[in-house]
């Protein structure tokens, strides 16, 4: 067993580069396979603290499930004409956040971005677990949670086919299809490193667990010919899925009639904000973990430009978004597509509106400045308020949609109830448990695609092995 | 909310600044004060307080007098238990009955002691809905929310369940063994000591019982007092002929008619009677344009008020001098002149009297009762100058038996209670300590009779301080009968066994004086000796029909006798306070526990569950309050706190408060543990100043109280063509598409959209119906009954003043309203909304499981079993008809209110979407009718439940496939329109536009 990977201090930045200074295939795998196999003992102090954190927020959620199975949703604070609310608006915004993780692993792989490898684990896993806490949205927020299969198409005695023309039960279909190609996606691209942990491990049980995870991978030139054919496949049918998935979201409020719903431009607009919060959500991961794991020469500034700039350019698709949505207001001359405009910005709740713009668009500005995007402090901060300004997006969209529509004798106001809240702020239990599982059990960074990495930045590309190296003989 | 007063100064500018229709919203948003401001943005919880946990929960569920298992899962089951009861066959049919297949009968219920027929329905011996009768005069087949209504306190869990003694239970048997012989004591003295104190008695049989007492008892003393006692209306008649008559009002024949404070349109026991001939003047179409022309002078708006073309807003004690200057105007002889008038006022009289000039014979000028003796004198004489007796007015003696002077007589008793001379005191169904006015203190009376006996519906405020109590039977659990406002007599024919044995007035009178006849053989044998000489066939019948044929009482010619010439009576200084029975609850204290009427949204308001102290936006704005701020109402020393209310159309430096609240003692719904809802108001008032006071003074107390509304937002938004098309009925005779000038885009759908029509159902082999609704909002009058009638008839829960505060009242049929113009007296347009029954339903498309679907007739059909609760279609529906059943709202539990569920309507849970069906179990009763018998379905065979309510008729159901069908007709009308055209909804529900008469002197616009 080596000693503690954890950096001293004295870190030297990297911001040319996606890989430090003096790195091997050797030191690769031990800095990220030893994170995994360090004793529990020996972790950094941080992850058991956060981890019991963690739990505790799973099991208020949990508690919070109960009460609303056993009460019903009126436990929380929605009501007609706000029939949605906190429900949907964090169904939405988790499910935006899930994107990052396969645009980087399918869409980059497929562009051949070699800057994906080090953070593209984290970011599926990121993925995975926020489709997780979304998907559960949909379920609980039925007023009768224990039917919620009809919506699944099977020939049951009913005689009853789901509604194919609801977006609801295109909802069904497409984040059903995401999560699983994603896990699977996810998964094959663990086997190799899950093999490398099986050859480091010293304890049977430990050696055991992974060695049934790794599926048998021996490293053999015919291992790797299928690991590539099927992350290529898989890759090619996540990449259209990441761009459906919030298509059809958004499908949920474009298809129906309600001003402020009813918007051609949500598709594109809702996918390159799913980007946007998405990579957002990647780099608030990624900062604490680099730095409580000393991962600086894995994951470098050059990381951080990158995502930087994607996150620049989602969020002007995203501006572009809200502009249109003004001009089609004033340029259809309808009252009630005009009143929507007037009411977001100076109706009640137009305090969140400007909110919306402030953090949305205003302050991601400073991602032009390439300062800005090395500064690891303000990054993490832009990072946090474009999650606070995509939330205020959905909540903008749900609720200020919803609450002043056509009839002003039906108009009303939407206040969360305590349960809203509990339920939302302990989704975040829920997410950050499997995180801190995924961090403790898993390689959080790809060895052998880094291991890849220093290859060919070695320049030596006779010298060593085509393909990744097989782990556990350094 | 914190205190904060509104910028009304402010407002006018802003009402001003806007165009000439500028339509506004309700004043706390139009000032955006912070405390709106609050309301609205209350995104973030402030605490606990919004911690919606199961007990909090559980109070409002208590509501309806039940509790529900929430406690563990095994408890929830996600409240979808199924019932254990084993169902047993009839083992012997009896006879008509056949299992779900309704029946009728005819019965009646008293308002104000006065007879309205009514017709209810039931389900294998339970009664289920109440309808009018059409052969009634007081009904004509319509209702109000009081008869919807009257059938929830039948089977209200908190009804009086036994005969009490001393608040110990006891018996009947009991009570008649101790009761008998003190009555027997009383019929040897003469009866000096014995008092019967009663509401107004019209009951034929029951005057009979009393007077047959009072005439071997000569010295006992029979005293009625009602809520909705005419004391000043029969004192005015007196005034005028000699005589106390009652004005019978025929406003059918009335092109105008002048209301002095008057809400003809829900006056007790008439109402209904007189909306429907009132809008029979009212409702113009293309065959007949002639409007009539309403001036209204009242402190507070009302129905009648709403309908005004020309409304004056004033203080009560103005009244008098306008009426005073109408008769001047008009040239009555003999009357005073009254206080000067400022001009607006005078232009108003001058142009009230050239109208009523020109339709002399043609016009009526009532009085509310509300208004002293003088002024009804003075109306008579108007109504004499014009010409109008025995054309639009017609005189008959007061049905009442003992007409007038229910106040003195009740002060009378008082003074024999306080003197110790009542011995023996019956109190038959009425709840005086609640309605006598508190300045009798009939509480500390009460107690001082030698032995009390209470005859009531309820465990009430009145029975708590009776030596006996005794649970009255509810009136379809017992014989009666009872007269009609213009006398017309009617049964009173049960329709169920006392659900806990409670006895009818008569059966304790009887069993007072030993007798042990029941209440049966009572009213048979009294109407058995008023002659006939086939008794059996009259009585069949009577019960038949339930009206006595030729009982009206004969009309009299009176000529005015009286002095006029009484001098003004002084216009107190200071505010005046107005007394007003409460617009949901009524005066009459046995619906203190009706909680259909508690959660009814009140008209103009939209409040719920409360009661406030109304004053005028320009008094609030002179005395700093906001909506919804406490303040201490003082009148000579007696003192409420009340919430004040800003309401627009409320006359200045006039506190209105709503009697009926306040209750200690009405049961789990009125005073849930013993705490009132809302105040109290009767404590204000006094026997010298029943209905308005000058001189309140008003304190703000510092503190808020929670109003909650039905609907926040009352301005129009310039959406005028959506929401409530209106003009006059000037510009409808210039022009009678005037509606419909200007662009019209025709919506063109994307898909071919479904043919109804009778061809293409021919073809697809369907029924060929296309059911369609249309609603005349010329005369809606936002009574409301339909609003209750929907909820007797579709099992719709009531959800607490917590939850229709978050948004969640689950009525499928409301009257939206909205305000627009002058902020003093504003107009008011009412819209009654329900689902649309789009042809194009947005709600269907976007349901993932199918659960509301079409149907090939054109039904929108709500599936609750397929339901899975996504609210989807809610958000959808740009009418925002649908209502979701958040929580368990439904009662499922106590097995009263089990029995007054309708059987054709599924009972919805938890977690279930629902809304309105265009009464689907009316028309399917009808298709099984007319499949069974092999006829087609006639128009007028399908009546929705709002529509049988519907006191002016406003609402026409039909088949739009029948060209001959009402509806037919008035989708054809040049004043139909739909609400969102736009949307290409293609709405079975058609508007016809609200027209005003204005008289073009007072400048045209109402």
């Amino acid at each position: 067993m080596q000693s503690s990977p954890i950096d001293k201090p004295a870190v030297v930045e990297t911001t040319d580069a996606f890989l430090g200074p003096k790195q091997t295939l050797a030191s690769v795998t031990a800095k990220i396979g030893d994170i995994v196999l360090t004793p529990l003992r020996k972790t950094p102090f941080g992850w058991p603290i956060g981890f019991v954190v963690a739990a505790i927020g799973l099991l208020v959620y949990l508690y919070s499930l109960v009460v609303l199975f056993t009460v019903g949703v009126g436990i929380w604070g929605i009501n007609i004409p706000v029939a949605w609310g906190f429900d949907i608006i964090n169904f939405v915004w988790w499910i935006g956040i899930g994107h990052a993780g396969t645009l980087i692993s399918a869409i980059l792989l497929l562009f051949r971005q070699d800057w994906r490898t080090s953070i593209n684990r984290a970011a599926e896993a990121m993925t995975i677990f926020a489709v997780a806490c979304a998907g559960i949205y949909p379920l609980i927020h039925t007023g009768r949670p224990w039917l919620d299969y009809w919506l699944l198409p099977y020939p049951g005695t009913l005689g009853m086919w789901p509604q194919f023309r609801s977006p609801l039960e295109w909802d069904v279909f497409a984040v059903s299809t995401y999560a699983t190609v994603s896990v699977l996606f996810w998964f094959v691209g663990l086997v190799p490193d899950l093999a490398s942990l099986r050859d480091r491990a010293t304890n049977i049980w430990v050696k055991r667990f992974y060695g049934l995870l790794s599926l048998g991978w021996r490293g053999g030139a015919r291992d790797w010919n299928r690991y590539e054919m099927a992350s290529l496949i898989l890759a090619g049918l996540s990449t259209p899925l990441v761009l459906s998935v919030h298509s059809i979201i958004s499908f949920d409020f474009a298809v129906s009639q309600l001003p402020g719903w009813h918007v051609t431009v949500f598709p594109p607009y809702f996918v390159a904000g799913a980007v946007y919060c998405g990579f957002a959500m990647v780099i608030n991961l990624l900062v604490p973990i680099r730095r409580w794991y000393g991962l600086h020469s894995l994951i470098t500034m050059k990381h951080f430009d990158l995502m930087g700039q994607v996150m620049l350019a989602s969020g002007l698709v995203v501006a572009y978004g809200y502009v249109s949505e003004m001009f089609y207001a004033w340029y259809s001359a309808n009252i009630y597509e005009y009143f929507m405009i007037v009411n977001r910005t100076a109706g009640p709740y137009a305090w969140s509106y400007w909110a919306l713009i402030i953090f949305n668009i205003v302050i991601p500005q400073l991602l032009w400045f390439k300062r800005f995007r090395t500064n690891i402090p303000i990054l993490f901060l832009i990072s946090i308020c474009i999650n606070i300004g995509m939330w205020f997006e959905r909540w903008v969209i749900v609720v200020l949609s919803l609450h002043r529509d056509f009839l002003p004798s039906s108009w009303g106001s939407y206040t969360p109830s305590v349960w809203d809240w509990t339920t939302y702020i302990s989704s975040f239990g829920l997410f950050f448990f499997l995180f801190f599982l995924f961090v403790r059990l898993l390689p959080m960074i790809s060895m052998f695609e880094v291991r890849d990495l220093v290859h060919k930045m070695s320049g030596k590309h006779g010298a060593a092995p085509t393909g990744p190296s097989h782990g556990g003989e350094a | 909310m914190t205190h904060e007063t509104i910028d009304l100064a402010a407002v006018r500018e802003r009402l001003k600044a806007g165009s000439a229709r500028e339509f506004w919203r309700s004043l706390d948003e139009l000032a955006g004060t912070r405390a709106f401001q609050q309301l609205v943005d209350r995104e973030f919880p402030q605490g606990a307080s919004e911690m919606r946990d199961p007990v909090t929960r559980r109070t409002f569920l208590k509501l309806m007098g039940a509790s529900l298992a929430l406690g563990g899962l095994s408890g929830c089951q996600f409240a979808l238990k199924q019932p254990q009861e084993k169902i047993v066959p009839y083992v012997r049919q009896p006879e008509l009955v056949i299992p779900g297949k309704p029946l009728h009968f005819a019965t009646a219920m008293t308002v104000g002691g006065f007879g309205v027929g009514l017709v209810a329905e039931s389900h294998e011996g339970r009664p289920t809905k109440l309808e009018g009768n059409p052969d009634h005069p007081a009904s004509l087949g319509s209702s109000d929310t009081l008869a919807q209504a009257a059938i929830l306190n039948l089977y209200d869990p908190d009804r009086s369940t036994g005969v009490t003694a001393g608040g110990n239970a006891s018996s009947w048997a009991d009570f008649v063994a101790a009761a008998a012989p003190l009555f027997a004591a009383q019929a040897a003295r003469q009866g000096a000591g014995l008092r019967i104190l009663s509401g107004t008695v019209t009951s034929p049989t029951l005057v009979a019982q009393i007077q047959a007492i009072l005439a071997a008892q000569p010295q006992a003393r029979w005293v009625q007092y009602d809520p909705n006692h005419r004391d000043q209306t029969l004192a005015g008649a007196q005034l005028a002929f000699g005589t106390p008559l009652t004005a019978l009002y025929r406003y059918n024949y009335a092109d105008v008619v002048v209301a002095l404070d008057a809400d003809i349109l829900s006056e007790p026991g008439v109402g209904v009677r007189h909306a429907r001939e009132f809008a029979e003047k009212r409702r113009v179409s293309k065959a007949n344009k002639q409007s009539n022309r309403v001036y209204v002078a009242e402190p507070t708006p009302s129905t009648t008020g709403f309908m005004a073309d020309h409304r004056l807003a004033v203080r009560s004690a103005l009244v008098e001098p306008l009426a005073r200057a109408l008769a001047l105007e008009l040239g009555v002889a003999g009357v005073a002149a009254g206080a000067a008038l400022d001009a607006p006022h005078q232009a108003w009289v001058r142009a009230a009297a050239a109208d009523l000039r020109a339709a002399a014979g043609r016009s009526i000028v009532a009085v509310g009762e509300s208004q002293p003796a003088i002024v009804h004198a003075i109306g008579h004489a108007i109504n004499a100058a014009l010409g109008n007796h025995g054309k639009t007015i017609s005189f008959i003696d007061p049905v009442e038996p003992a007409p007038g002077g229910q106040l003195a007589a009740l002060q009378q008793l008082i003074a024999d209670l306080k003197g110790g001379a009542v011995e023996l005191l019956v109190i038959l169904e009425s709840n005086p300590v609640v309605s006598a006015p508190a300045d009798l203190d009939i509480a500390a009376a009460l107690p001082m009779a030698g032995t009390s006996i209470h005859l009531g519906l309820y465990p009430d405020e009145t029975a708590a301080l009776a030596s006996w109590h005794v649970n009255a039977a509810h009136f379809l659990e017992g014989w009666s009968d009872a007269r009609a406002f213009d006398g017309t007599a009617g049964i009173v024919q049960p329709l169920i066994a006392p659900l806990y044995d409670g006895k009818s007035a008569h059966e304790l009178l009887e069993a007072l004086q030993g007798g042990s006849r029941t209440g049966y053989e009572l009213v048979s044998a009294y109407w058995q000796a008023q002659g006939g000489a086939n008794f059996q066939a009259f009585w069949q019948q009577v019960l038949n029909r339930g009206v006595i044929a030729n009982t009206s009482a004969a009309t009299r010619r009176p000529a005015i006798t009286g002095d006029l010439g009484a001098p003004p009576a002084a216009v107190g200084d200071g505010l005046e306070i107005v007394f007003r029975p409460d617009p949901g609850l009524s005066a009459d204290p046995v619906y203190g526990n009706n909680a259909w009427l508690h959660e009814l949204p009140r008209p103009f308001t939209k409040l719920v569950w409360d009661n406030v102290a109304m004053v005028s936006p320009r008094t609030a704005e002179r005395l700093g309050l906001a909506s919804g701020d406490v303040v201490q109402l003082d009148l000579g020393g007696r003192t409420v706190d009340a919430p004040a209310f800003i309401q627009p159309g409320q006359a200045d430096d006039a506190v209105t408060v709503h009697l009926g609240y306040g209750r200690t003692r009405a049961g789990r719904v009125g005073s849930p543990d013993g705490a009132a809802v809302g105040f109290d108001a009767n404590q204000l008032r006094s026997s010298g100043a029943m209905w308005f006071a000058a001189g309140v003074d008003i304190t703000p107390l510092g503190r808020t109280h929670q109003l909650v509304s039905t609907q926040g937002h009352f301005a129009m938004e310039g959406r005028d063509k959506d929401l409530v098309q209106h003009g006059t009925v000037a510009e409808f005779i210039a022009d009678e598409e005037f509606l419909h000038h200007g662009a019209h885009h025709e919506v063109l759908p994307l898909f071919p959209l479904h043919d109804y029509s009778l061809e293409a159902q021919r073809a697809a082999r369907t029924s060929g119906h296309a059911w369609g609704m249309s609603i005349d909002l010329n005369v809606c009058t936002g009574c409301n009954a339909c609003v209750v009638a929907c909820q007797a008839e579709n099992n719709i829960p009531v959800v607490g003043k917590e939850q229709v505060a978050l948004g969640r009242e689950m009525h499928w049929i409301r009257i939206d309203q909205y305000f627009s113009g002058d902020l003093d007296n504003p107009a008011v347009y009412n819209m009654v909304m329900l689902c649309q029954q789009c042809e194009n339903a947005p709600c269907e498309i976007v349901c993932p499981v199918a659960a509301t679907v079409h149907d090939s007739e054109g039904l929108n059909n709500m599936v609750y079993n397929r339901c899975v609760g996504t609210k989807y279609c809610s958000n959808n529906c740009p009418y925002k008809v649908r209502r979701f059943n958040f929580l368990q709202y439904v009662d499922e539990t106590t097995p009263s209110l089990k029995l007054q569920r309708n059987p054709d309507v599924t009972v919805r849970a938890r977690g279930v979407m629902e809304k309105c069906t265009f009464c689907v179990q009316r028309i399917n009763e009808a298709r099984i009718d007319s499949q069974r018998l092999g006829q087609p379905i006639v128009d007028g065979s399908i009546v929705t439940a709002c529509q049988q309510a519907c006191p002016t008729q406003a609402i026409v159901f039909g088949d739009l496939n029948d060209p001959s069908a009402r509806v037919s007709a008035l989708k054809q009308e040049p004043l139909k329109y739909t609400s969102l055209d736009v949307l290409n909804t293609r709405p079975r529900v058609s508007y016809l536009a609200k027209l005003s008469n204005p008289n073009a002197e007072l400048g045209g616009e109402a």
